[in-house]
This record gives structure tokens, C-alpha cells and sequence, in this order.
């Protein structure tokens, strides 16, 4: 069975960037030790709602609390991996002098740098720049910055963006793999079609939640067959 | 302070200077040309050789470090890493920190190839100690290196970053008493230059070149220090960990 404890509990979240709402009045809980899929739309809040679980966007009301704190607390550095949607490492720098750099601040042991190298598969690009790298490859390299500390919330802004079928099915397996061992993986995508990896769902629409639930339930709700006729069905009734 | 992050953070501006030789070269070689260049300027005039040439030994580290940080903060900045650092355990100082011991070891080199050409080879005459104009020089790259952090939050493209050279260092070299003596200058320019950090640094060098030490060089570079101090605490109040 699935633990019950919830790693992200939001209520009544309002977050407003660029001049409008981004998350509105947004309530909603993660499962611990699941994976978690964020879905909806491009602008419909998914990365607003990621950065303001680690801590890094002004939230204007309501809470958030992450892993017991609230969001942002300096303890849940240490504890969050973050994967922004942009591959934010050092183009300059070797695989490996960036894994490097991020495991000192996080003080974790070399070792680790292979591991996660392993694990995103990218062991014959380690010694390369990753300027040179292509752009999978990149988005790859900011992926395991994010796991080398080992967190228990992973952040995963998009990670899957841009990647063939055959490595997307080993990430998710990955994924799988790490909320196993007990941690929290809240994963973004707007292609629906990723849905059916998750054990959880999240779907926001114009910084709202529309829906949430496991797949499986998720159809059943919907009656569609298909996730993504699923939710183009529940979004069109939010519009109406 | 993390000293882990502080050590991490300069062993990676080490690592990508590593990884562009051309910057470093550019960077240890052109004060060696200028300086070869100003001395046969004034071939016929080695005392006016002297009397700029030890000055501005002393501040071309606060330029190419203004010019180096500006670019690098914004890098950081723009592709997301700062962003990615402050969801991480590392506090905004830990990260300027870094930058400062890098930076500072960058500049300490770069200051003592140029004192070893000037006062070995091209026969520059200063009459204090020249371990004192490194020392100079090297507080001179930290004062850089803080406004180009602080000013790099107000440029939103490297082109943007580039002009605040001319805007902000240009005039504080042309008024600080390099080129005219200050006390020559219009009222109102001598008043501006009283009020840039630039003309304390050119004065605390001009009185070592001299071998004056007194009172006035301990308050020149206290005030070096300060505006240093004070550019810092700016930069790392535009180092935001959480964005609108």
C-alpha cells in the first residue's frame, strides 16, 4: 500500500507573477513516496507551483507546507532535489565538473557522482563539456544535479522534454524506482500522454486544480478511454 | 557561511577558467602590453612613466575583474544556476565568497606578472614597496569584482553588461586623478570624484608609488574597503533566493 502521509499540502495558495494569478486559490496534497504527475497546459501554473515548493518564488497568500515545514525553510535545501525546465548547469564545465561542484555544496561523497551519471545514463559523456552535449543530453545533466543529493522531494520540471522513447520509459522507470525508496517525485509535463506513468495526478488549469486522482480513477471520472480525451473533456466543462 | 560551499564554489570558477585558456591569457597578458605599451608612449619621459605607470598597475584588476563578474553573475543568473544554487544549501554569501577567493587568486597573479614586467623589465620606478602596489592591486580586483556583481543585476543581456564598463568605470578612471590632476579639474568634477571609491584606490597607489606612508593612505584605503564592503552587501541584496 501506498503511505498516506502527504509530502505537499497547499491551501488556498495564490502566487502572482508577471501581473496575473498564476495560482489561484490553488489546494491540493501530494502523496509521499509516490510519483506524482503535474498536468495541464503551457501558463496553466505547473513550474510556478514547482518553484514554490522549493522555495525559490514570493507566494502573495495562503500555505504551503513541504515535507512537514513551510515552503522555502532553509532544513528543506538539503532535502530537495529541483530540475528547472531549462538545463541549469554550466555549459563550460564537464559532466563530471558539474556533478562535482553540486555534490560538494551538498557535501555528498564523489561516489555519488557516478552513480547518478549511471543512472541518467550519460557515463561515456562524462569527461565532455556540456555545451557540446545535444539538448537531451543537457536536460539530462541537470536531471542528475537534481538526484545527487539523494532528496527526499524531487522536483522535476518537464525532465522527459525532448527525449526518445526508449530513455523516457528508462526514466520513468527510475522515477518508479526512487519513490520506492520512500521518496516523494512530483514530475511536470504538458503532454498528457505521460499521465499513464504516474501513480497520482495533479491536473491544474489556469492556476487552478481541475482534478486529482490516480489514473485508473481518473477515467473512470472522466468515462474517456484515453487520458488526454479525459482531460480535454474535464477542461472544457471548467470552461463552460 | 558553508566553507564546503565557499571551497566548492571557487574550485568551479577555477575549473571554468581551466576550461578557457584564451580568457586567462587575455586576462595575465594584455596588462603586460599596456603597460609595455605606456612605456615607450613616454619614451623621452620616464618620470611621467612613473608616475602613471605604478597607479594603474594598481587598477587594472578592478577593471577586467568589473568586466569578469558582470558577465559571470549574469550567466548565473540567466541560465537558471543561481536559481538552482538557492534551492540548494548554500547561503548568498557562500557563493560571493567563493567568487572573492577565485577571483582574488586570479588577480593576485595577474597583478604580480604585470609589477614583474614593469618594475623588472621596462625599468618602472616606484620608490615604496612593490609588494605593497600588489597588495593594492589585489583589493582594487575585490572592489571590482563587487560592483560588477552589484551592477549585473541591472543588465538583462551580455551586451547590457559590456556598456556598464564605459558608464561606470570609465569616468571614475577619468576623474580620479590619473590623467589631471584633481585639484585642476572644474569644481564640480573635483566634488564628483570625491565620492567615487576609484580615486581613493588611485591615491592609496599614488602615495605608495611615492613611499608616502601616513594617515592619509590608511584612510584611502579604508575607504577602498568600505565601498567594497558596501558594493558586496548591494550585490548579495540583488542575489534574491526567492523571485516574483
Amino acid at each position: 500500500m501506498m503511505p498516506t502521509e502527504h509530502a505537499v499540502v497547499s491551501d488556498r495558495l495564490r502566487v502572482v507573477r508577471g501581473g496575473r494569478n498564476a495560482l489561484d486559490d490553488f489546494t491540493a496534497t501530494v502523496r509521499a513516496g509516490c510519483v506524482t504527475g503535474l498536468l495541464g497546459p503551457n501558463g496553466s501554473g505547473k513550474s510556478t507551483l514547482m518553484r514554490s515548493i522549493v522555495g525559490v518564488q514570493v507566494i502573495a497568500s495562503g500555505a504551503l507546507s513541504v515535507l512537514d515545514l513551510p515552503a522555502g525553510s532553509p532544513r528543506l535545501r538539503a532535502q530537495i532535489g529541483y530540475m528547472t525546465q531549462a538545463p541549469s548547469v554550466y555549459g563550460d564545465l564537464t559532466v563530471e565538473e558539474n556533478l562535482l561542484y553540486f555534490a560538494r555544496v551538498l557535501g555528498v561523497p564523489r561516489r555519488r557522482v557516478d552513480e547518478v551519471v549511471e543512472e541518467v545514463h550519460l557515463t561515456a559523456e562524462q569527461g565532455r563539456p556540456v555545451d557540446r552535449l545535444s539538448g537531451g543530453q543537457r536536460a539530462r545533466v541537470s536531471l542528475a544535479a537534481a538526484l545527487i543529493g539523494q532528496p527526499r522531494l524531487l522536483a522535476l520540471d518537464e525532465p522527459t522534454v525532448g527525449l526518445d522513447p526508449v530513455l523516457r520509459k528508462e526514466l520513468w522507470e527510475l522515477f518508479h524506482t526512487i519513490a520506492g525508496g520512500g521518496a516523494t517525485v512530483l514530475v511536470s509535463s504538458h503532454v498528457m500522454d505521460e499521465a499513464r506513468h504516474c501513480d497520482e495526478l495533479l491536473l491544474l488549469h489556469e492556476g487552478r486544480q481541475l482534478a486529482s486522482g490516480s489514473p485508473q480513477e481518473l477515467r473512470e471520472r472522466t468515462g474517456a478511454d484515453d487520458l488526454e480525451d479525459g482531460f480535454l473533456r474535464l477542461i472544457e466543462e471548467a470552461r463552460t | 557561511m558553508s566553507l564546503k560551499a565557499v571551497g566548492a564554489t571557487a574550485l568551479r570558477v577555477f575549473a571554468q577558467l581551466r576550461r578557457d585558456p584564451r580568457t586567462v591569457a587575455l586576462l595575465m597578458l594584455v596588462p603586460v602590453g599596456l603597460i609595455t605599451l605606456l612605456k615607450y608612449m613616454f619614451v623621452d619621459e620616464p618620470a611621467l612613466f612613473d608616475r602613471i605607470g605604478t597607479p594603474l598597475l594598481g587598477l587594472f584588476p578592478f577593471v577586467t575583474m568589473f568586466l569578469i563578474t558582470s558577465i559571470t553573475m549574469l550567466r548565473e543568473r540567466t541560465t537558471g544556476t543561481l536559481e538552482r544554487l538557492m534551492a540548494m544549501p548554500m547561503a548568498k554569501l557562500d557563493l560571493l565568497a567563493g567568487y572573492g577567493i577565485a577571483f582574488g587568486a586570479v588577480a593576485a597573479v595577474q597583478a604580480t606578472l604585470v609589477s614583474v614586467v614593469a618594475f623588472g623589465l621596462l625599468g618602472l620606478d616606484s620608490s615604496g614597496p612593490r609588494w605593497v602596489v600588489v597588495l593594492l592591486a589585489v583589493s582594487n580586483a575585490i572592489l571590482g569584482m563587487a560592483f560588477g556583481l552589484f551592477l549585473s543585476a541591472f543588465a538583462r543581456t551580455e551586451f547590457q553588461a559590456v556598456q556598464f564598463m564605459p558608464a561606470f568605470v570609465l569616468p571614475q578612471i577619468l576623474l580620479c586623478g590619473l590623467i589631471v590632476p584633481r585639484d585642476q579639474m572644474a569644481r564640480a568634477l573635483e566634488i564628483a570624484a570625491a565620492f567615487l571609491p576609484l580615486t581613493y584606490a588611485y591615491d592609496a597607489l599614488q602615495r605608495v608609488g611615492q613611499d608616502i606612508f601616513d594617515a592619509r593612505l590608511a584612510f584611502d584605503v579604508t575607504i577602498v574597503l568600505a565601498a567594497t564592503g558596501a558594493a558586496l552587501a548591494l550585490g548579495a541584496a540583488t542575489l534574491r533566493r526567492r523571485t516574483p
